[in-house]
């Protein structure tokens, strides 16, 4: 029902001074910020998704190097970790069973990334292996280290193609845009199927390739409504729940009945 | 119109859940079926995950059976210490369904499962029941005389010790099959989400020597505790019961059973029987199908410990 609305979880505004002083001594280094005008995000049941806007700013940026446009940023929304078990269907007898699994531990359940330019234009793969940025660097940590390099390379792939299918994990170029020298704005993309729970916000600075500086902040995605009530009581008090279950069957038998009987 | 399943937590269409409770209550008012065996598979067509089906329908199977049973109460057709003696086999064999759901869930071949239990269930049974009712309609068609079993005749099963009487079923019989098939509904129950009415009525029936008139009433009357405890456990153990799932399938259901059993007042016996076990035969060969077509997405994903 709702379509594609627009969470604006908006500015920090640490504005810095208009221009820093004509000539100073030594390069200061640049600092990114990104701040949350809200640290938790209700969504409803009939939520289909949702972009959630972040603005950050840059400090003591060169101009010189902001107009050239060499300053790239990286804005990730990431999820809650959690063990996931990636499972391969094998034929045994003409059946499709899964045989074959790997566990990961730690693995975030979602991971929205944008950026202002394709990830292979701003630095280089090895850079992404070792800050574990984006969603096909991300390190993820298998249970059983013991297990063939190959087999886990394999399941990796697995895990990271479902996440991508079902927009768990998604990547959004162009996603980051300058506002002005200072200020930018990112644009991640919120699933349907958002976990709830705490979601990091990262901010990664480079300049000219080079990374920088990294920012975070917090996020709460909470659900509510009646659905999410019943989710809660489900868990909660999951004896009542069932007992609720049996007795409503048995009063629309009954009542079901009265209404309708034919005999 | 969508709504929201919380527990499924998937968008599903209102219309088409009422529906098919519909369908599945006209297909049980007419055929005299709890209905379970139809809506577990039709959920898990639907895209719900099969242990929120299996959880969902056993719910959704005590509202049919228990509108039913309160029919044969009145009518007397309900043989309350029968009912009783295989309810307690029923609660052995359902505690052991959960357990068995809970380790292969863990085990990632719990949908595998269900399938093949499916399969294999529903396959035997619309088999037997097809070469059964399209002799009896041969036999009617070329005049020959229903042959009726000799009441009395014993088999193995009337040798066995431990011998108890039921009076309403004019039946003096071993407790121990009527235990162990508790038992076996039970576990069906708990792993298939199904009353069990299509296997329990044809053993009260032909293994059991009960008399027609009580059997379905007292299938019935077990059923509605076996599915009650079944959708206990399950929402206590494994937090798999959709109310709101189950509430849309039962609102249809008792709804469509009245209009079925209308319905099935028009048609033969062998008749009926033999659209009931096409009908079952289809089920099954839809499942069989999943299990052998390659599969969109080789690999899944699933939770430590959770589906």
């Amino acid at each position: 029902m709702a379509g594609l609305r627009t969470l604006a979880a908006a500015a920090l505004l640490s504005l810095l001074p208009a221009a820093p002083p004509a000539k100073a001594q030594a390069p200061l280094t640049e600092n990114i910020q990104i701040g949350l005008s809200t640290d938790n995000v209700s969504i409803t049941a009939g939520f289909s998704g949702a972009d959630l806007t972040i603005f950050g700013s840059l400090e003591n940026a060169d101009p010189l190097v902001a107009r050239q446009g060499r300053y790239d940023v990286i804005v990730v929304l990431e999820g809650p970790a959690r063990p996931v078990v990636v499972r391969r269907k094998d034929r045994v007898l003409g059946v499709w069973v899964n045989l074959e699994s790997e566990t990961f531990k730690n693995v975030p359940v979602s991971y929205s990334v944008a950026t202002t330019r394709p990830l292979q234009d701003v630095t280089d793969p090895n850079s992404y292996k070792q800050l574990s940025l984006g969603a096909s660097n991300l390190y993820l940590q298998p249970a059983d280290a013991g297990d063939s390099p190959a087999t886990i390379e394999e399941f990796t792939a697995a895990l990271r193609e479902r996440k991508s299918a079902t927009g768990l994990y998604s990547e959004n170029v162009g996603g980051v845009q300058f506002l002005s020298q200072n200020l930018f704005r990112a644009t991640v993309r919120l699933a349907p199927n958002v976990p709830v729970g705490t979601h990091k916000a990262r901010a990664f600075l480079f300049k000219s390739g080079l990374f920088i500086k990294e920012s975070s902040a917090q996020l709460e995605i909470r659900k509510s409504g009646f659905e999410q009530s019943i989710f809660r009581v489900a868990h909660d008090y999951s004896f009542l729940y069932g007992v609720f279950a049996v007795s409503l069957a048995m009063l629309t038998g009954w009542l079901g009945r009265l209404v309708f009987r034919k005999d | 119109m969508g709504i929201y399943l919380p527990i499924a937590e998937i968008s599903v269409n209102i219309f088409v859940l009422l529906a098919m409770g519909a369908a599945v209550g006209f297909l049980s008012g007419m055929f005299g079926v709890g209905g379970g065996f139809l809506i577990t598979p039709l959920l898990i067509f639907y895209n719900i995950p099969p242990a929120i089906a299996v959880a969902t329908g056993a719910n959704q199977v005590i509202a049919s059976s228990f509108s039913g049973a309160l029919s044969h109460m009145k009518r007397g057709t309900l043989d309350f210490k029968l009912g009783g003696v295989l309810l307690g086999g029923g609660i052995v064999g359902s505690t052991g369904g959960i357990y068995v759901f809970a380790l292969l869930r863990r085990l990632g071949q719990l949908d595998l499962f269900i399938s093949l239990l499916y399969v294999v269930l529903l396959g035997t049974v619309g088999g037997l029941m097809l070469v059964e009712s399209v002799n009896a309609l041969r036999a009617t068609r070329s005049g020959a005389a229903p042959v009726l079993k000799k009441s009395g005749q014993h088999n193995w099963i009337h040798r066995l010790p431990l011998k108890m009487r039921f009076r309403a079923s004019k039946l003096f019989v071993s407790v121990i099959p009527v235990l162990g098939l508790g038992a076996a509904i039970g576990f069906l129950s708990s792993i298939m989400g199904v009353g069990g009415g299509f296997i329990m009525v044809p053993a009260l029936i032909y293994l059991l020597k009960v008399p027609t008139n009580v059997v379905i009433g007292t299938s019935l009357f077990q059923i509605i505790f076996t599915s009650a405890y079944t959708t206990l456990v399950h929402a206590t153990t494994n937090q798999t019961v959709d109310v709101m799932l189950a509430f849309l399938l039962m609102a249809g259901g008792v709804a469509g059973a009245q209009y079925g059993a209308k319905a099935g007042q028009r048609l033969r016996g062998e008749q009926l029987r033999a659209l009931l076990a096409l009908l079952v035969l289809a089920v099954a060969i839809r499942l069989a199908i999943d299990l052998f077509v390659t599969p969109p997405n080789l690999y899944s994903l699933s939770g430590v410990g959770l589906s």
